[in-house]
């Protein structure tokens, strides 16, 4: 593909990053991904989401933790580009609804999510998703949420 | 009113950094905006503002209703926090939450908040989450 084509659609975009894993140019074309610094990596063998730690995303400046918004958007997002990647779904998936467990606080570090989407049907997907830092055996955060999918 | 909108202003650099706004407070409600960014959407081809956003906003509105019914600053966290999107919400157009913290405990404050934009009787979301006082 040439430079001169005009910039893909979102659509194409995630067609094919699902074939390069390029992830960054998908978090990139999404500006709340980007001004969080959301993004997805491959892992040993794995796609994990990692929020990397910037000073605006401390909710108590005390202790200080990560804003608990800032761990449910993770969680979200996470769920989200697992959804983008790993199905066949057209278009960005919509919540319907999002249930977030806060286990322990957020310390000013990075901050990873694996989300395991656990039904998935024609219409209707359900995530679960786990956030950690630095012992993955100790989640801070945990979600299920419920995405209606756009049919193929 | 002034001491609560500390913590959209220098007390919680998150809130700042997304630009929320305390609009209004009663004796355990807060009333705050989220005014709508291009640097906040989640979905380019609409313009839709991201989930994560509306669930930052949901926390802070909810967690300043629960200092209100506590009356005093109090060292808080969030227990949990269900929220159900009832319609996507229109581009361009800010968002208000509004949060009422209906029980409270020593320890444990109950908080239930709507999300609307202009029109409360056509919200956007709708969420109930449950807060912790941190130990003294």
């Amino acid at each position: 593909m040439s430079d001169t084509q005009p910039s893909p659609t979102l659509a194409e975009l995630v067609l094919q990053v699902r074939k390069t894993r390029e992830y960054g140019r998908l978090t990139d074309a999404i500006p709340y991904a980007r001004f969080m610094g959301i993004g997805v990596e491959h892992l040993a063998g794995e796609m994990l989401c990692r929020m990397t730690y910037t000073p605006k995303l401390i909710g108590n400046s005390f202790l200080p933790a990560l804003h608990g918004g800032t761990l449910g958007a993770l969680l979200e997002c996470s769920a989200i580009f697992e959804l983008l990647l790993q199905t066949e779904t057209q278009r960005v998936p919509k919540v319907i609804s999002l249930t977030v467990d806060f286990l322990r606080s957020g310390k000013a570090q990075d901050t990873f999510a694996r989300a395991f989407i656990t039904r998935q049907g024609r219409r209707v997907a359900n995530v679960r998703v786990e956030a950690w830092q630095d012992d993955r055996t100790r989640p801070i955060a945990s979600a299920n949420a419920l995405f209606l999918l756009s049919e193929p | 009113m002034e001491r609560c909108s500390l913590f959209y202003t220098d007390i919680v650099p998150h809130n700042h950094a997304l630009g929320l706004k305390l609009l209004d407070i009663g004796p355990a409600e807060a009333v705050v905006e989220l005014p709508y960014a291009d640097f906040l959407v989640g979905n380019p081809e609409t313009g839709v503002i991201a989930g994560g956003a509306v669930t930052t906003l949901i926390d802070a509105a909810c967690g300043s209703a629960v200092i209100l019914r506590f009356g005093r600053f109090l060292p808080l966290v969030t227990l949990d926090l269900r929220i159900d999107y009832l319609r996507p919400a229109r581009p361009g157009t800010s968002l208000t939450a509004v949060a009422e913290c209906y029980r409270a405990t020593r320890q444990v404050a109950f908080v239930r908040a709507l999300v609307h934009q202009g029109d409360k009787s056509n919200p956007v979301a709708s969420a109930q989450g449950t807060f912790m006082r941190l130990e003294e």
